[in-house]
């Protein structure tokens, strides 16, 4: 795993709610509203605290949640890692 | 321009320019006793003219312009100038609006609490709310809902009702003839006939209402009903409105707000007696 | 039958709307509509007591321009992220520039697409990392795409697949086949880096680029708004020592002195803009016109005065294209959409 180390805005700049299961978030640099699923707002709070590549990202929500089945996350945590830069939610350090 | 005409509703106030007179006579007769904008300054001007200046005489035809215009649009016939005005004052709030949130829904309002119904064009939500609106409910809008950032409230937006061919007759009986606009026949969407809000609508177009149910109305089906998750309302809801985006974070607490606020229902119906059924029922449960 | 000066002299100087009356505020909201000058003569009026109801409308005109203007920055930070790997200058233009960089003229101002300038050399790098990162192009006429990459001082358009937002990416500020030859190396070498690491022109070369578009990138369409961003800019710059010298020489440098010349001379005689004399030049017949051109707009929101519209924009194609290049361009065009 590895890959280049991602960051996030901090908290106060993604205003958010959930509602049913879903978190709805404002994000306040693009004036952009993103809906996104668990793991994604996992995964940006965990970048939004301390830059992080996907080895980094997978430690710490597995380390932070129950997380079932490690080996998924991986490729999950790829996945999720990659449309959340398309959608400039997170960016290279 | 040589011809004009000046209309608030609600609280938006509107001029409407013309090189015809025609279109501005048939728009203030359709508007007859609503008030004029506020200290005089219109929010948006519409023009109706001629594409090229002969086509003012030669095969007439309208192209709407304004503060706001969509340069693609296709000019109208002259025969169809108030459905000119009309498309030109919604344009101008479907693209200048910034005030109110902007939701493509129908309102009506009962004890200070108001009804929202929403969903896409021809399903049926203004002539819901246009039955509504004659069977004890105030009728506050058929077209655009405004959302007041601020305070969460709907004011009320009562513009001409526009009827299309069937919903024309369905509404026609029982209405006297002097609310009726002109029969507006081969337009681009059929046949369009407007309908005057009633003498209530009109006077009480000051007074907001605080949202309490939404609906997504379906005309033409089987009775049924089911309850819409929250997620699913935001996300539809985002898509009814014109100016979601441009609002930017106010616009985004508005909408969670509202749908933290007020339950979302889907419903079909297939006739007039069933969806006012239908609709009094939900909102006797919303007290439950 | 108002015309823009009502608007010009609201801008110039604010406390002219004191006394105006519903009429005239009718028409220099459409009038400022009109000339995308909204938000801008919004913010100028902000500390004065107006009629409700232009209070409401200048407000929602500020709001409005301050989300478009989160929007437009953000482009420039995507295109930024994109781009940065490549490790070239990437110089932002126009609105995108002022709103980066904090400048006055910002203010108000309605962004539209990004502009940004790169070295030419630089271009097919630059169109495959933007078309990688969800960019696509918006024509697809092949003749209209060979047009752009011969002729014009810019790729064809390209539009972000998801934000659905333009980029135009230029290698030079005016066609290559345009007659003034402005030097786009001068123009890079000569850029200020932002802490983003986006880049700016300098001041004599924002000058220089403003009135560069203002008289040959069109025919005057939007000249009230371009001049008030040379009005504002100006009114920054002039207070650092050897600008106007500056400016001199770079409007020299490019080739572009005439049209440097004639916009401060209009932006003094519009909106009384300090400017150097020496730099300004003496005045020419032409400026008469020219203004004229520029306040034909009525109460009402619509240009008038045709015939002279249709004057400036025939000679605004000609500046583009030489008249030979103009006739084959235009023929190829009128046959295909027969």
């Amino acid at each position: 795993m590895g890959g280049p180390r991602f960051v996030a805005d901090p908290a106060v700049e993604r205003p958010h709610m959930w509602i049913d299961g879903f978190a709805i978030l404002y994000h306040r640099p693009s004036g952009m509203t993103h809906i996104i699923a668990s793991p994604v707002p996992e995964m940006l709070a965990v970048i939004a605290d301390a830059p992080a590549d996907a080895t980094d990202i997978v430690a710490r929500l597995s380390a932070e949640h129950d997380v079932a089945g490690e080996g998924a996350l991986d490729a999950i945590v790829a996945a999720r890692l990659e449309e959340l830069e398309s959608a400039g939610l997170v960016y290279r350090a | 321009m040589k011809h004009e005409a000046r209309i608030r509703v609600g609280p938006i106030g509107f001029r409407v320019g013309s090189a015809w007179p025609g279109p501005v006579a048939a728009l203030n007769a359709l508007y007859d006793g609503y008030p004029t904008p506020r200290d005089d300054i219109p929010d948006f001007t519409v023009r109706l003219e001629p594409e090229r200046p002969w086509r003012r005489w030669v095969r007439p035809s309208i192209a709407i312009r304004g503060d706001y215009v969509l340069p693609e649009a296709s000019p109208l016939a002259l025969a169809h100038g108030l459905l000119a005005a009309e498309l030109g004052m919604n344009l101008q709030m479907a693209l200048g609006q910034r005030r109110y949130l902007l939701l493509h829904a129908s309102s009506v309002e009962r004890d200070g609490r108001a009804l929202l119904m929403t969903g896409e064009s021809g399903a049926g939500k203004s002539t819901l709310a246009a039955l509504l609106g004659e069977r004890g409910w105030r009728l506050m809008g058929d077209e655009f809902a405004l959302i007041d950032p601020a305070t969460g409230l709907v004011w009320a937006f009562p513009r001409a009702i526009s009827l299309k061919n069937q919903a024309i007759d369905v509404m026609a009986s029982g209405l006297p003839q002097a609310r009726f606009g002109p029969v507006l026949s081969g337009t681009p969407k059929g046949t369009i006939r407007h309908l005057r809000p009633d003498a209530r609508a009109i006077a009480e177009m000051d007074a907001p209402a605080r949202p309490a149910l939404l609906l997504f109305p379906r005309y033409g089906f089987a009775e049924a009903l089911r309850g819409v998750g929250a997620a699913e309302v935001f996300v539809r809801l985002t898509q009814a409105s014109t100016n979601y985006v441009a609002l930017g974070e106010s616009g985004f607490n508005a909408l969670r707000n509202l749908v933290e606020a007020i339950p979302a229902c889907a419903i079909d119906y297939p006739d007039t007696a069933s969806a006012v059924s239908l609709v009094e029922r939900l909102w006797a449960e919303l007290d439950g | 039958m108002r015309n823009a000066a009502l608007l010009v002299r609201a801008l110039a100087d604010p406390s002219a709307i004191i006394g105006l009356d519903a009429a005239d505020w009718t028409a220099l909201v459409a009038i400022a509509r009109a000339e995308s000058l909204i938000g801008s003569l919004a913010w100028r009026l902000e500390a004065l007591a107006v009629p409700d109801a232009v209070a409401a409308i200048l407000a929602d005109a500020r709001r409005s321009a301050a989300q478009a203007q989160t929007q437009a920055l953000w482009e420039g930070e995507m295109a930024r992220r994109a781009l940065a790997p490549l490790g070239i200058p990437v110089v932002l233009l126009k609105g995108t520039a002022y709103a980066a960089a904090g400048l006055e003229a910002a203010r108000g101002r309605t962004i539209g697409d990004l502009d940004i300038l790169v070295p030419r050399g630089a271009l097919d790098q630059v169109e495959g990392a933007l078309l990688a990162a969800g960019w696509e192009w918006v024509k697809e006429d092949p003749y209209d795409d060979l047009y752009y990459r011969r002729w014009m001082h810019e790729l064809p358009p390209l539009i972000h697949r998801a934000r659905d937002r333009m980029i135009d990416v230029h290698h030079t500020i005016l066609p290559p086949t345009a007659r003034p030859t402005p030097d786009p190396a001068a123009l890079i070498a000569g850029s200020v880096a932002l802490p983003t690491g986006l880049r700016i022109l300098s001041p004599a070369d924002m000058i220089v680029h403003s009135a560069a578009h203002l008289f040959a990138d069109g025919d005057l369409a939007g000249g009230l708004r371009n001049l008030w961003d040379i009005d504002r800019l100006l009114r920054g710059f002039a207070a650092a020592p050897g600008f106007w010298s500056a400016l001199a020489d770079r409007a020299a440098h490019h080739q572009l002195q005439p049209a440097v010349a004639r916009a401060l001379r209009l932006a003094r005689a519009i909106y009384a803009t300090p400017v150097d004399a020496d730099v300004a030049g003496p005045p020419r017949m032409a400026d008469a016109l020219y203004r004229r051109r520029l306040l034909a707009r009525d109460g009402w929101g619509r240009e008038r005065d045709k015939a002279l519209r249709f004057a400036f924009y025939v000679r605004s194609h000609w500046l583009r294209m030489p008249p030979a290049m103009l006739a084959r361009h235009l023929w190829t065009k009128a046959r295909k959409s027969r």
